[in-house]
């Protein structure tokens, strides 16, 4: 089995073309009948597809505060899923440590500034033990398991994970702790603003995480475009054997993708645990960075960014506006069916590699 | 010296396919299931078949299970622990609706229920493959657990949003229920796991599991021989949502006797599960069993083990050193043995044939 460029096929109408025609056909015809009355309100249908847009038109700052809201939760799962695109691509391990590591990192900052370490000097020293984490992982458990099947190096993952977990709550107690944004210089308070008849709240806190989000994926664009262990990093995701014939270390660039994808979880620690607070909880919260994996597909940092955007904003509207109708919670799954829902008709996701298999 | 095929001749097909060709393990397997059957029960010891015993047999259902369809079929899924819930709530409607019916004929009759959800659920294996489709199987996992907290009908509307496991008599003895010795559930358990056991062994080793394995090998390269896809898959899914339906229906009814879908059947759970499988042996029967009892026990003995060596640990401390024992577990078996325990017990029986002279 091998990947392939495939030639982009011309243009014409496949099953899944007739598909979405049919959904926007019968979105049409449900609008028109809508607009002429024929389904009233309190009809059913009118519940389920006309009602929310309704509601949307008359609160446009609801909508604007929703659409906020799932853009920032958004980002936030772009960051995890960034660091698991990262490590898929450089060595193929599905990483599920992923959202523990971001656990462990806001855990570890908030225990050196426990322990009277100042603010920044603990965020270095939080740096060097993702560093340390990056080498132990490499040598325990990726170099002993190269060239095993895909599903044990899942597992060796799971193993990564629990061990965070019990050396986690071993060393700072399994209690939830308060992340030190303010001498983090992080930005407290809201920005409310009147907006078509009613006001809009954005936490500065939300906006300062969007803006450390952007500012570190062109970091990290950058990285990967222009310097030398970037395109290192390139090749090794193309192809391990070519990558190793031109002279790359394998182990070394695994290390290095490792403590890259620290970084990104020790971001995300801090951005999430300001806007809560540091808890093992966030590892369950982790797994909703998994539809965004699979909308945005395995390999692609931009599908890992539009995927957390599309399943932030999907999630909220969701939860918002259809929610009530069967008895709300409806977080913990939309998500996923709005993944699956894309993957019918890519099942590489949105900006995965076109698979082309073979004998 | 006493494990040795010499002198053992097949005179008919039928005995060269059989599941136990050699006289000795036909011999063992006897002596095995006389122990379970009747030297367990007459140790009168209530710790050793409530926390032991009982746990072990309910995960190597569900195990066996999740191997049919990950192990044999190659179809990763992090659902079991929903499909389990499926099982659980089923039986309970079903004899909650009809108590006159016997208890055993649900509980088989409830894994058709769950095989049939897992059906629903399978159906996106034909289009997505591999970690995409373990992650939409999380979609059934969250899905379905909402559903058994949301929907109050599932558990009879009980104040305590859980299932309260009424009592049911075999033959005149309680089996279910406050008043059910252990020892009957246990040897009712007991009898389930055997007969399911020997049913899986023989598809396995029949037409379905020959054309499972050929699609776990290279999808492409079995359809192209003349296996369907689309049948195949889905009777994978099917009979491995059967296998944990009926051992979650065993879990709440034989084991728990009541409790909360929450708690029982989570994600934990099918992670839990997975673990079994895969420190078992993928494709393997007999290793379900061992990573069943391997991981189930595991809590167990390091709890009790640990201060009966002299190492006293609090509560809390115990918990978090499970954990980390378990994560560092995994990471050594795996590195190890990729195969699982199955593949060391091959090996300890090949040795065993030469023993003791070895060439």
């Amino acid at each position: 089995m091998s990947a392939i460029e495939a030639p982009e096929p011309p243009l014409r109408l496949t099953p899944t073309g007739w598909t979405l025609l049919g959904l926007a056909g019968a979105a049409i015809l449900l609008l028109l009948a809508s607009l002429t009355g024929v389904i009233g309100k309190g009809n059913p249908l009118d519940t389920v597809f006309i009602d929310p847009f309704r509601q949307m038109k008359d609160a446009p700052d609801l909508l604007v505060q929703t659409v906020w809201e799932g853009l920032v939760s958004g980002v936030l799962y772009a960051l995890i899923a960034l660091g698991f695109v990262l490590i898929f691509k450089a060595s193929g391990v599905f990483n599920f440590a992923q959202g523990i590591m971001v656990v462990f990192a806001g855990l570890t900052l908030v225990g050196f500034y426990e322990m009277g370490v100042p603010a920044f000097l603990a965020l270095i020293l939080t740096l060097g033990v993702m560093f340390l984490l990056a080498v132990s992982v490499e040598r325990v458990v990726l170099r002993p398991l190269v060239n095993q099947p895909d599903i044990i190096l899942f597992m060796a993952t799971f193993g990564i994970t629990y061990v965070l977990i019990g050396l986690g709550e071993l060393v700072f107690g399994g209690n939830p702790k308060q992340m030190i944004a303010d001498q983090l210089m992080l930005p407290k308070g809201s920005i409310e603003f009147p907006f078509a008849g009613g006001f809009v709240a954005l936490q500065k806190i939300d906006i300062a995480a969007a803006l450390i989000a952007a500012l570190m994926i062109a970091a990290l664009a950058f990285f990967f475009q222009k310097t030398r262990i970037g395109r290192a990093l390139r090749a090794v995701a193309d192809s391990h054997k070519a990558a190793l014939s031109v002279g790359i270390s394998l182990n070394q660039i695994w290390v290095i993708v490792w403590f890259t994808a620290g970084i990104v979880a020790l971001v995300t620690g801090i951005m999430w645990g300001a806007r809560s607070d540091v808890s093992f909880a966030l590892q369950i919260i982790a797994l909703k960075a998994l539809p965004v994996l699979i909308l945005g597909g395995f390999t692609s940092v931009p599908g890992a960014i539009v995927g957390g955007l599309i399943i932030g904003i999907g999630e909220k509207l969701g939860e918002f506006y259809w929610g009530p109708l069967v008895g709300g919670g409806i977080e913990s799954w939309l998500a996923y069916f709005i993944a699956l829902a894309f993957l019918l008709f890519r099942p590489q996701g949105l900006f995965g590699e076109k698979l082309i298999e073979r004998i | 010296m006493f494990y040795r095929e010499a002198g053992q001749f097949k005179t008919s097909y039928a005995a060269d396919m059989a599941v136990f060709p050699i006289r000795q393990d036909r011999i063992g397997i006897a002596i095995i299931l006389a122990l379970a059957y009747l030297g367990i029960p007459a140790l009168q010891n209530e710790f050793l078949l409530t926390s032991v015993m009982i746990p072990m047999l309910v995960f190597s259902l569900a195990a066996i299970g999740l191997n049919l369809l990950t192990g044999y079929t190659g179809l990763l899924s992090l659902g079991t622990g929903a499909f389990m819930g499926v099982g659980a709530y089923a039986c309970y409607k079903l004899t909650t609706l009809f108590p006159g019916v016997n208890i055993i004929v649900w509980i088989v009759a409830s894994g058709f229920v769950s095989a049939f959800v897992g059906v629903l659920f399978g159906l996106p294996s034909l289009r997505i493959k591999g970690f995409y489709l373990a992650v939409a199987t999380l979609a059934a996992q969250f899905f379905l657990q909402w559903c058994f907290v949301r929907i109050p009908w599932l558990y009879n509307y009980n104040a305590s949003g859980a299932i309260e496991v009424p009592q049911r008599t075999l033959f005149g003895l309680p089996v279910t229920g406050a008043n059910a010795t252990p020892e009957t559930r246990y040897l009712v358990l007991l009898t389930l796991v055997v007969v399911l056991t020997w049913f899986a062994s023989n598809i396995v080793h029949g037409r379905v599991g020959r054309a499972w394995m050929a699609v776990r090998d290279m999808d492409i390269a079995a359809e192209l021989m003349g296996i369907r896809l689309l049948p195949t898959k889905l009777l994978a899914f099917a009979v491995s949502s059967f296998y944990c339906g009926v051992a979650g229906a065993a879990m709440m009814f034989l084991w728990y006797g009541g409790g909360e879908a929450n708690d029982a059947f989570n994600i934990n759970q099918s992670f839990t599960i997975l673990f079994m499988v895969i420190i078992g042996g993928l494709g393997s029967l007999i290793g379900s069993f061992f990573g069943a009892a391997f991981i189930s026990m595991l809590p167990t003995i390091l709890k009790f083990g640990l201060p009966a060596i002299g190492i006293p640990l609090s509560g809390a401390t115990a918990e978090h050193l499970t954990f980390l024992t378990v994560g560092v577990l995994i990471i050594f078996f795996l590195i190890v043995e990729p195969h699982g325990l199955a593949r060391l017990w091959q090996i300890a029986k090949q040795k065993l044939r030469l023993w003791p002279f070895p060439y």
